[in-house]
Formats: structure tokens, C-alpha cells, sequence
């Protein structure tokens, strides 16, 4: 059977032109085209008593019909279609921006009102009106929050490692399955069980910092053992073989090779956990309570937070009512700040805990 | 220091399924022992269970002996971390540390198990394995650097370095030159010709011509199919198995008629 094929596509297919040549649009055209279904958008808004949003939403939809219209007229369907696309695409972007955009300026415009030296170094003891600051909340923010990183990251980061490097069977999967189910508790749970835990012990008046660090503990734990988890995976299998060749133990391994491989992520990991727990309100609000002064000890009474500051000083704001709302506005953006730091941190962390390749 | 390995009966498991069955063989002290024959028929996990490394998958287990020393391997109270610090292992891919230096990955077998040693010691035994390794002349300038950052040739020295700077009795070697380029596997090769003087050396390997280059002895594995146990066809000097083996499938094996 070796008959010559070779001949055969000749005869059945004709031979093909050059590459087709296709007529284009200069980029000019097409701005131009959507700034006219902008315009034409204002126009027909106005119609209807002007409005900004109505003439951006009917300005958006004129200017994609118009750029795929113009486009299938001169350019035909294919590149057309790339174009509504690529124009849908744009618009989910610029929706999905407008509220954080939103949020940060309104947040900025109203807390830049309060952000001076007085908010970082008084408390607001003996504060009823104008003045005062945030300097008790801040500091019992960052002690509340180191607190529960020392409780939640070590027993989250090993169970991760007995997930990851020795857990096996039902256990492993008993474990994982909790977790998750951790992850989506509200934190007002984690409150309430702080709460019921400490007063089981203390009697019904216990407002303690260190309730509010188990409470957020509980927010964290499941975090960090996801991260953890997902980060001691990525770390190859050929470092812990190469270890164990070299006559280590598992748990040397373990400490010596696998962390320190996936140092990194691991604190980036941790970093966001903090950032997850460090805005949250309600467990605070039942366990740690709020005073005006600065108390420094999680273990003697309540404590200031800046979420639960926020709170109390927008619901129960005194007779200068605008100084309340100040102040609560610009512990919020100090919360942003916050948050934003940690992030900062994270990537930090990433760039310089990465191991190197030296070239 | 070499120290000759005596193998019977022995059977390989993965959980249930029996993935080599019943190796009977003779290791011996000061030669390359070289292991070839197909993908899928077990020479890698032959070689992991000379030094305990097969049980480090879950659900990996062996039946039969496993004897050095007059002493059974996989006898009740040994501990397979002692056993692993006699036998050592050079893997298919160059793995290094990524989080030590070139220094600290020669060293790593000495501090991760948090052995003492004067830093004037630890300095020699460096230089004492990478020259072993006939690397110091490469690195020698740049000990701090990071291991990752060599060569792929180069890294798989760092690596034997890493392994002998242990001083074990017998090295394996799981492909050690499959990633490396001809230049680099040649540099290989002569290294183990050196290393031979010291050490018992297991290679597996895919490359017939490198098994005829090194070896003094080896064994030959195939399958009958897929899902069938690996068992060792032949095992007899490199010189009758590459000129006058004993068995059909050796020869057809060797002489590409395999398959």
C-alpha cells in the first residue's frame, strides 16, 4: 500500500490567494466615535432631567454600540465582536472601581479632618466635646492584635504542618473539613464564645483585652492554617527527600528545610491574617468594651479598640456632635491605613524572605 | 568503609499493589553496581528501598531482606534515619537547598542533625567533599553564594558533595547524569570512577552506554506488563550482560529489539 498520495490535495483544494489585507480604523475614529455616544448620552439624559449617572450609564451603552457598529461597517464581524468585548470588559473594571474608589475618598475627605498630632497622643479621657484623640484605642488595637497573633499563629501554623506533613486518613480530613467551617464563622460567634468562655471563669462582668485577642484568635486560626497549608504544599518533595537521604530526622526536616523554604509565604500568610482580624468590630465590642482612658494591660479590665472607638463615637456622640463623627471618621481611615500597612508589609516580607537563586 | 549489600526475597509494595517482586542480590563493596531496564519496572524503587527511602511515600512497604553488615536493614529495632546516614543519595534532579549557600549545603548533613564540630573541621569537610566532588575549583571562590544559583551539572556535584560530606558507606544514585548535558555527565562518570576507591556505588540508570562505561556489575529489570510486578531479569558482570548475557531478554533489551 504505497501508493503515492502526494498528488491528491492538488486536484482537490484550489490553491489559496495572498493573506487578505483588512481595511482599518485609525485610532482616532474610534475615541471619536465613543466620545460622541457619550455626548449624545448627556444629551438624551437631559431629557430626562440631567443627571450625571444617568448620562455616564446611557453615554457607556451609546459609545460600545456606536465603536461596534462603526467597527462592523468598516472592519466586519470578528474584529467588531473583539471590540464590544474588550469595551465590556473595560466597563466591568470601571464598575468594580467606583465603590473602592469611593470608599477611600470619602473616607480621606472626612478623616483628614482629625488627623492631627492631638488624635495619635491623647486618650479621650475627660473629653466630652471637641479635642481629644485615639491614642488609647491605637495602642489597645495593637496590643489586643499581637496578643491573638501570639495565641493564633503558633497553634495555626502547626496544625498546618501536621495537615501538610504528617496528618493522614480521617483525622487530616476531619481537620480540613473544621477549618473551613471555621473560616466562614461570623465573627460575632467568635465573640459570644469568647465572651461565654471568660465569664464562665470571671463572673458576668469580665471585659478583658484578652478576651478580645481569643475572640479574634479564633477569627485568625483558621486563616493562618489555610495559608500556612497552601504554602508548606508548594514546598517540592525533592528537599524533604534530599533531607531525609542525609540521615535528618522528619521533625529536623521539618523545622530546618521546610520552613525555612517556605519562610516567604508563611509570613505573608500571617501578615494577612493580622489585616483579616485587626478592623473587626463585634467580638470586640461584647468582650473587650471600651474605656476613655489608656489601659495597657490586656488582663485588668477593658480596653480601647479603633473599630469599637468608631462605633461608640458615631451611635453616642456627645453634645459636639461633629467632633464625634470626626473622630470617627478618621479612626476609620486610620484602620485603612492600617490594613493597607500590612499588606505593604506582606509583599515586603515575600520580596526579601524569598529564597535566592544568585543569579 | 565500603560495606557490601546482600538482598533476598525481596518484594515491594505500594499499599497493595506489588510493585517488584522477589530481587535476589549481591551488592558489592568498592564497585559500581549499575541497574537498567525499562521505565515503569521498578529500578528507582529498588534503589529506594536499599536505603529506606521507599517508605517515606505513604503506603510504601517491602517484604524480604535486606542484609549489611550481617545486619537486616529493615530488621524491627533499626531505625531507618541511622540507616539513611550510612547509605546516601544522589537523586535525578539536582535539589539543593534553596535556602543555603554552596557551603551550607555541603555542610547541610552535619547541621541539620546538629552534630558538634569545630568550624575549622566543618571547613576541611567541606573542602575535603567538594573537592571529592570535583568541584572545589569551580566554587571555591564563592562558598557564600547561594547553591541554587550553579550550574545544573554543577549543582548535581554540589549535591554528591552533599551526600559523601557524610561519609556513608554506600552512595546511591537514581539517574544522577538523565538532566545533565554530555560534558557534565562525562564529569560525573569520572567522578564516581574515583569514588568507587571509597564508597559502594548504586547507579540506576537509562543510558546502556553509561551502565557499560561505569559498571562492574548489572542487573537488568523488565516487567511483563503493565500493572505486573518488576523483576530482576539478570544480574551478572557488565561484561557478560553487554556480550553474551544469559537471558533472551536481556540481549533483546540491550540490542534495542525490546518492546
Amino acid at each position: 500500500m504505497s501508493t503515492d498520495t502526494r498528488a491528491a490535495p492538488e486536484t482537490a483544494a484550489p490553491p489559496r490567494g495572498p493573506v487578505r489585507v483588512e481595511r482599518r480604523l485609525p485610532r482616532f475614529a474610534l475615541v471619536g466615535v465613543y466620545l460622541a455616544g457619550i455626548v449624545l448620552g448627556a444629551g438624551l439624559s437631559a431629557l430626562t432631567g440631567f443627571s450625571i449617572a444617568a448620562a455616564l450609564v446611557y453615554g457607556v451603552v451609546l459609545g460600545t454600540l456606536g465603536v461596534y457598529l462603526v467597527t462592523r461597517a468598516v472592519q466586519g464581524r470578528r474584529k467588531a465582536t473583539d471590540r464590544l468585548v474588550t469595551s465590556l470588559v473595560t466597563t466591568a473594571f470601571g464598575i468594580a472601581m467606583i465603590p473602592l474608589i469611593s470608599l477611600v475618598w470619602t473616607v480621606l475627605d472626612k478623616g483628614l479632618a482629625r488627623f492631627d498630632g492631638d488624635f495619635f497622643t491623647m486618650s479621650m479621657f475627660r473629653v466630652v466635646g471637641e479635642g481629644g484623640g485615639a491614642y488609647h484605642a491605637i495602642i489597645g488595637t495593637l496590643v489586643i492584635t499581637a496578643l491573638a497573633t501570639v495565641i493564633a499563629v503558633p497553634i495555626g501554623l502547626m496544625t498546618a504542618i501536621y495537615l501538610v506533613e504528617y496528618g493522614s486518613g480521617r483525622l487530616k480530613r476531619a481537620i480540613t473539613f473544621f477549618v473551613d467551617v471555621m473560616t466562614g464563622i461570623p465573627s460575632i460567634v467568635a465573640g459570644l464564645f469568647a465572651f461565654a468562655l471568660f465569664t464562665l471563669i470571671f463572673g458576668n462582668d469580665a471585659r478583658l483585652g484578652v478576651m478580645g485577642a481569643v475572640a479574634l484568635a479564633v477569627l485568625m486560626i483558621p486563616v493562618v492554617v489555610r495559608s500556612c497549608e497552601e504554602v508548606l504544599k508548594l514546598v517540592p518533595n525533592e528537599y524533604r527527600e534530599a533531607s531525609y537521604a542525609l540521615g535528618v530526622p522528619k521533625w529536623r526536616t521539618v523545622v530546618k528545610v521546610v520552613l525555612p523554604t517556605a519562610m516567604a509565604g508563611l509570613g505573608t500568610g500571617v501578615t494577612l491574617s493580622v489585616a483579616r482580624v485587626v478592623g473587626e468590630t463585634a467580638p470586640l465590642l461584647i468582650t473587650v468594651g471600651l474605656i476613655t482612658g489608656t489601659n495597657l494591660n490586656p488582663f485588668d479590665g477593658r480596653m480601647a479598640t479603633l473599630p469599637v472607638f468608631a462605633f461608640y463615637q458615631l451611635t453616642q456622640p456627645g453634645t459636639a456632635t461633629q467632633a464625634f463623627i470626626d473622630r470617627a471618621w478618621t479612626a476609620a481611615l486610620l484602620l485603612i491605613i492600617l490594613v493597607m500597612a500590612l499588606n505593604v508589609v506582606a509583599r515586603l516580607i515575600s520580596r526579601f524572605f524569598a529564597p535566592k537563586t544568585g543569579r | 568503609m565500603a560495606k557490601r549489600i546482600e538482598v533476598s526475597d525481596l518484594s515491594i509494595y505500594y499499599n497493595n499493589f506489588l510493585a517488584v517482586e522477589g530481587v535476589n542480590i549481591s551488592i558489592e563493596p568498592r564497585s559500581i553496581t549499575a541497574i537498567i531496564g525499562p521505565s515503569g519496572c521498578g529500578k528507582s524503587t529498588f534503589l529506594r528501598t536499599l536505603n529506606r527511602m521507599h517508605e517515606v511515600i505513604p503506603g510504601g512497604r517491602v517484604e524480604g531482606k535486606v542484609v549489611m553488615d550481617g545486619q537486616d536493614l529493615y530488621g524491627e529495632d533499626v531505625d531507618p534515619v541511622d540507616v539513611r546516614r550510612q547509605i546516601g543519595m544522589v537523586f535525578q534532579r539536582p535539589n539543593p537547598f534553596p535556602t543555603m549557600s554552596i557551603y551550607g549545603n555541603v555542610a547541610a548533613g552535619i547541621r541539620l542533625n546538629n552534630t558538634k564540630m569545630k568550624k575549622s573541621d566543618l571547613d576541611d569537610l567541606v573542602e575535603r567533599s567538594l573537592k571529592g566532588a570535583n568541584l572545589w575549583n569551580e566554587v571555591k571562590d564563592r562558598l557564600d553564594r547561594p547553591g541554587a544559583g550553579l550550574s545544573g551539572g554543577q549543582q548535581q556535584r554540589l549535591c554528591i558533595a552533599r551526600a559523601i560530606a557524610i561519609e556513608p558507606d554506600v552512595l546511591l544514585m537514581d539517574e544522577p547524569a538523565s538532566a545533565l548535558d554530555p560534558i557534565s555527565t562525562l564529569a560525573i562518570e569520572d567522578l564516581m570512577h574515583e569514588l568507587k576507591e571509597r564508597f559502594t556505588i548504586v547507579i540506576v540508570t537509562h543510558n546502556m552506554q553509561q551502565a557499560a562505561r561505569v559498571s562492574e556489575s548489572t542487573g537488568f529489570f523488565n516487567l511483563n506488563g503493565i500493572g505486573q510486578p518488576g523483576r530482576l531479569i539478570e544480574f551478572n558482570s557488565t561484561e557478560k550482560i553487554f556480550g553474551n548475557p544469559d537471558v533472551k531478554a536481556t540481549e533483546d533489551y540491550i540490542s534495542g529489539r525490546f518492546g
